[in-house]
This record gives C-alpha cells, sequence and structure tokens, in this order.
C-alpha cells in the first residue's frame, strides 16, 4: 500500500506534463537565456565557421594525430595518477580529524584556483633542472622537465583537486555509518574500504574520475610552461590548436571541435552516472 | 561469554560500571542524553574513554588509565551492533549481507552462504536471499539486519532501539524473532519500550546522568522501581522520601500512607519509596471526607485516552506528575480540562512501600 503511493508520487515528480509552480519572477528568464547564448553560441559560431569538407584531412594530419595520441595518453595517466593520489587523500581529509585540517584542504584545493601557468612556474622550480627536489633528483638521474612526464604532473597537479573535492563530497555523503557496521562484522580496514566504502561512492569516484580527466585533457598554461611544446613528447591537443590558431586557423577549429566533444561526452557521462546513482 | 566492563568519560560526565554473565540479556533504560550511547560506542570502538577496563569473555576490549593505554579496534572485539536504521549494504543481495561476516572472517564463500541461508531461516525471511536491500520493507530490512549480525557470530550483540523505527504493527513480529534467535546471545540492548525490557531482557540497568541509577533482574526493577524514570516506565506512580509510621514523606512534605511489601521491615528514617498504580487512583472534586485514604490536591495537566480508559497526568506541587486511569464516563462527569484542581485519592492498601 505505502510503495505504491511511494512510487505514485515519485512518477508524478518526474512527469513533465504536471508542471510544479516554480515561484521565479519572469524577469529572471531574460538573464537566464542571455547567460545561456554567451555560452552556446560560440560553440555554434564555431561550427559554422567549420569546413566540414576537410574535417578529416585536418584531424587526420601528422601533428594533429600526434597532439591527440599524446593529450589521451597523458590524460588516462594523469588520472590514473589522481585516482592513485587522490582516493586517499579525499579519504584522509573526509574521515579524520586533526590540526590544521582545513589548512591542509586550502591548499590542495589551491590549484583549483590558480593561474595554471603559475602551477606550472611552481613545478618547474620544483621538478625543474634547478628546482627545489633537483638535488635528489639527480642523485637518481631522473629528470623530467620538458618530458612527456612533466605533461603528466602538469596535469594531474591542475586536475587533482577535482577529484579530491568531488570525492570528499560523496565520501562524507555516504556517512561512516556502514563502514562501522562492516567494521563491528569483524571486518578490518582494509577490507571495508574495499568491500564497503569503495563500492558505496563508486558512482561518485567514477563521475570525479573523468571529470579529473576532462581538466587533464583542457591542460594548457602548466604544461606549456612546465613541459614546453614538443611535438610528440609534450605538444598535446590544448598546446597544438594554440600554435594552429597562428598558422591555420581551419585545423585549430577542427581540433577544437573534436575537444568539445570528448567534452560534451564526458559531460553527458558524468550526469547520467551521478543521475543513476541518485536514483 | 561474560562481560565485566568500566568506563569513564569525563567530557561527557560519563561513569558507568556493568557486568554480564555468560549469555545474559540486558536492556538499558535512561532518558536521551542518560549515556546510553556513550556506552554502546565504547564497547563498540568507535568510543575511546579517558579511563577504565572492558574485558569479554577471555579477551581484553581495553584497559585505560594512568600508563596503562589498552584498546583494541571494532573488528577485533566480536561485538556487533543492530541499531534503529538496518544498514544493509545497498550493493549487496540480502544473501550477501548476511554472509559479510563469515566472509571477513575468512570462511570459505560456500560455507558463509551456507550460514548466511541458515540465519535467514531463523529470523523467517528464506525467500528473500536473492532480492536488494531496496527492495524490502523495513520490518524485512531490519530482519535481514539481525540475521547479518548474528551470522557474524557475535561475542556480544548490542541492540540499539533496533524496534524504534518500525511500525507499531511490525515490531511485535520482530520482537518475538528477537525473543527467539538470542536465546543464549550475550546482549545489552538500549531501548526506551517497556515491552522489549519485559520480553527480552534478564536484567535491567538505568543510566542517569551518566551513572548506573538502577539495577536489577527486569521484573523487581519494573514492579518495585527506585527511580522517578524506571516508575514512568514501568507506567507507576512514585514518591521518594523517608519512612515513618507507615506513611513515606519526600522533602515537600508530601505524605503518602500506604502498606509495606512482604517480607520487607523499614525503620524509621529510611529512604523508601511509595509506589501505586494509576489505576488504584480516583479523583474527586472536593475531597472525600472520612476514608482511610491518601488524598493528593492536585491540577490536572494532561488527559490521554487510552482505549476505555483515559490516563490523566496531573501535578501535585510537589514536582511529582502523578498519573491515574479513569473512564471516559468519570472524565465526562467530573468535568476534567487541563488546570482544574481535583483530588486524587488512593487507597493505603493501593500503595506499596519498601526501602530503597
Amino acid at each position: 500500500m505505502t510503495t505504491t503511493v511511494e512510487e505514485a508520487s515519485v512518477r508524478s515528480s518526474r512527469d513533465p506534463r504536471s508542471r510544479l509552480y516554480s515561484g521565479l519572477p519572469r524577469w529572471i528568464y531574460l538573464p537566464a537565456v542571455i547567460g545561456g547564448l554567451f555560452v552556446a553560441l560560440p560553440l555554434v559560431a564555431m561550427m559554422l565557421r567549420m569546413d566540414w569538407a576537410r574535417f578529416g584531412v585536418l584531424i587526420a594530419s601528422p601533428s594533429s594525430l600526434a597532439a591527440l595520441t599524446l593529450s589521451l595518453q597523458t590524460s588516462f595517466t594523469s588520472m590514473l595518477v589522481c585516482l592513485v593520489l587522490g582516493v586517499p587523500m579525499a579519504m584522509v581529509l573526509a574521515r579524520e580529524q586533526f590540526p590544521g585540517q582545513r589548512l591542509v584542504r586550502s591548499l590542495v584545493l589551491l590549484p583549483l584556483v590558480l593561474p595554471p601557468v603559475v602551477g606550472g612556474i611552481a613545478l618547474l622550480f620544483t621538478f625543474g633542472r634547478h628546482g627545489l627536489a633537483a638535488p635528489v633528483m639527480n642523485l637518481f638521474g631522473i629528470s623530467v622537465a620538458f618530458s612527456t612526464v612533466a605533461v603528466v604532473m602538469a596535469q594531474t597537479f591542475v586536475a587533482l583537486p577535482f577529484l579530491v573535492v568531488s570525492l570528499e563530497g560523496t565520501l562524507r555523503s555516504v556517512g561512516q555509518r556502514y563502514e562501522l557496521v562492516a567494521a563491528t562484522l569483524g571486518a578490518r580496514p582494509s577490507t571495508v574500504l574495499r568491500k564497503v566504502t569503495l563500492p558505496l561512492v563508486l558512482p561518485g569516484l567514477a563521475s570525479a574520475a573523468v571529470l579529473s580527466f576532462a581538466r587533464a585533457l583542457g591542460e594548457f598554461g602548466a604544461t606549456i610552461t612546465f613541459a614546453g611544446s614538443l611535438q610528440g613528447v609534450t605538444r598535446t591537443l590544448p598546446l597544438e590548436i594554440y600554435l594552429q590558431s597562428y598558422t591555420d586557423t581551419d585545423a585549430a577549429i577542427a581540433l577544437s571541435l573534436v575537444l568539445m566533444f570528448v567534452a560534451v561526452v564526458v559531460t553527458v557521462v558524468t550526469a547520467s552516472i551521478s543521475e543513476r546513482s541518485l536514483a | 561469554m561474560s562481560l565485566a566492563f568500566r568506563a569513564a568519560v569525563a567530557e561527557r560526565g560519563f561513569d558507568v560500571e556493568l557486568s554480564l554473565a555468560p549469555g545474559e540479556k540486558v536492556a538499558v533504560l535512561g532518558h536521551n542524553g542518560a549515556g546510553k550511547s556513550t556506552l554502546l560506542n565504547i564497547l563498540a570502538g568507535t568510543l575511546r574513554p579517558d579511563s577504565g577496563t572492558a574485558v569479554l569473555g577471555d579477551r581484553r576490549l581495553f584497559d585505560l588509565g594512568p600508563r596503562r593505554r589498552h584498546w583494541t579496534l571494532p573488528h577485533t572485539r566480536g561485538i556487533a551492533l543492530l541499531a534503529q536504521d538496518p544498514l544493509l549494504f545497498p550493493h549487496l543481495s540480502v544473501l550477501e549481507n548476511v554472509a559479510f561476516g563469515p566472509r571477513v572472517a575468512g570462511t570459505a564463500p560456500k560455507q558463509s552462504q551456507v550460514r548466511a541461508e541458515h540465519w535467514l531461516d531463523e529470523v523467517g525471511v528464506p525467500e528473500l536471499a536473492t532480492r536488494r536491500p531496496k527492495q524490502l520493507s523495513g520490518g524485512q530490512a531490519q530482519r535481514v539486519a539481525i540475521a547479518r549480525a548474528l551470522a557474524a557470530e557475535p561475542r556480544l550483540l548490542l541492540l540499539d532501539e533496533p524496534m524504534a523505527a518500525l511500525d507499531v504493527a511490525v515490531a511485535p513480529l520482530l520482537r518475538r524473532v528477537l525473543g527467539r534467535v538470542l536465546t543464549d546471545q550475550a546482549t545489552i540492548m538500549v531501548t526506551h519500550d517497556l515491552l522489549d525490557a519485559l520480553l527480552l531482557a534478564d536484567r535491567i540497568v538505568v543510566l542517569d546522568q551518566g551513572r548506573v541509577a538502577e539495577s536489577g533482574p527486569t521484573d523487581e526493577v519494573l514492579q518495585h522501581p527506585k527511580t522517578r524514570f524506571t516508575a514512568r516506565i514501568a507506567g507507576l506512580n512514585l514518591i521518594r522520601g523517608s519512612f515513618a509510621d507507615g506513611t513515606v514523606t519526600d522533602g515537600h512534605g508530601l505524605s503518602v500512607a500506604g502498606t509495606l511489601r512482604d517480607g520487607v521491615t523499614a525503620t524509621t528514617g529510611v529512604r523508601a519509596a511509595a509506589v501505586f498504580a494509576p489505576s488504584a487512583v480516583s479523583i474527586f472534586r472536593e475531597p472525600p471526607d472520612g476514608s482511610p485514604r491518601n488524598n493528593l490536591a492536585v491540577t490536572v495537566a494532561e488527559l490521554e485516552p487510552r482505549g476505555e480508559l483515559v490516563r490523566v497526568r496531573a501535578d501535585d506541587h510537589h514536582g511529582h506528575f502523578l498519573a491515574a486511569d479513569v473512564t471516559l464516563r468519570s472524565v465526562a462527569d467530573l468535568d476534567l480540562y487541563p488546570g482544574r484542581e481535583v483530588t486524587y485519592s488512593v487507597k493505603a492498601t493501593g500503595v506499596t512501600i519498601y526501602p530503597l
């Protein structure tokens, strides 16, 4: 009896025909629509400007393909690094209480608001040839500046906070009660993490990972500062687009559309994941 | 499995000593903030007391104090917790939920499944094995949670108001299930419900402001409560004071005459309790004359219909709210309403007196 009533109310709230009173003043639609157009129009403009007949040729040029491959490889690697480092960071921030926690969280999230170029400079003076960590790295014969590794590092630097902040939120909203029950059933902390915490936050974790991938894919400032722009080594898609925009506008637009397509896919996937986890 | 427990948490004013015989079931009663959750949290291992010791069977759970820093983690204690909310893992099936305890203890999958099926059978829902927790009703989910807790074969089971979130129609069935499956299970249950204590517990412990206010066998505590909180749970009126000449007089000068409990003697001046049931009270508009009755001037505070009867709660101006059960007819005849001044009249034979 109760379930049917609940189901009915759920159905009606999703039924687009039964519209609820929103309580919004009518004038509010004007700025809202202007804002929407402001975001959408440039995308349309780009698509209109595109010479679609040459699209295939443009994105299949060796430099474009090299940039695209490099971008996908580095972004994926960076996403994995973000998972390996970011999941534990989010767990510690969400579950532990320690002095200076707020300060630590602010520092972790700093790259979110920091201009990426500044991040690149900071990385250069840390891991570059004459950076802070250089003596140690020279000891082991490691050099990362202007290499593909540097690209991954730059991308990870800017993408990590996205994963941490979104996963920390998920962890907090799931709460600790399931974990406590699992512990009282005899599960050791690592088992709780594997069999309870991670499965519970899986949808949030997936969308956080996708977000960090997207952020890594779009990374420009930190990459060009810290890793430079060597074709096939450090020249990722955004760098290629920037260079092409001076020489071959059509190629720049074609590649931009590719990035845009990836971004749309990412957004839709993330949205559907979070919607499914809500249901 | 026996338990010896003592712990203090200064910040919460908590200082409780508690012991459990093997297989014993203890109901812990108390107001909100009396320290019930603190007790459960310390036992479960999620709250570390400032000092104290606890030994469960042959295992030391903690030993904290000056230069003693022994503390065990929740998963090593063998103490399962069943809360108001069943908290079934939503990503696992019912069977996988129940098999969780055996699985993490290292039992083989096949055997774990057999044990899970056994416990689902015990709690009367074998047909739900393949369901997802989302597809269960509240009562079903709580049954599965019971099966899950017991399948872990805990040395001690903690119940935190396990029936509080259920429909009144479902709670009695679940209480019967618990009564059946907890036969030899050492259990500490926090509850607000007299029925839980009566049907499930061998012993009652009443907490008040972080201390044990009262403790004893269930029937004894409920029939002869020593604190007002317990009396209210047991549905009795209680007046505490000093004893003299068959009468208990409290600090405000309120006197109630009664009969001493069988087999009990009391000397003048000892602290004693006078207890009477709401059904022993008659209500009059004017104090009645010339009967060997206790007449108490009270102000009606609230009326609560209970079937044929009405439970009247009234302020006796001495700090008590006294309950009386009268018929609907009397409520109408006496024209009772909150604020009305009336007289509660109780025969001395209806009042039991015993020393505290």
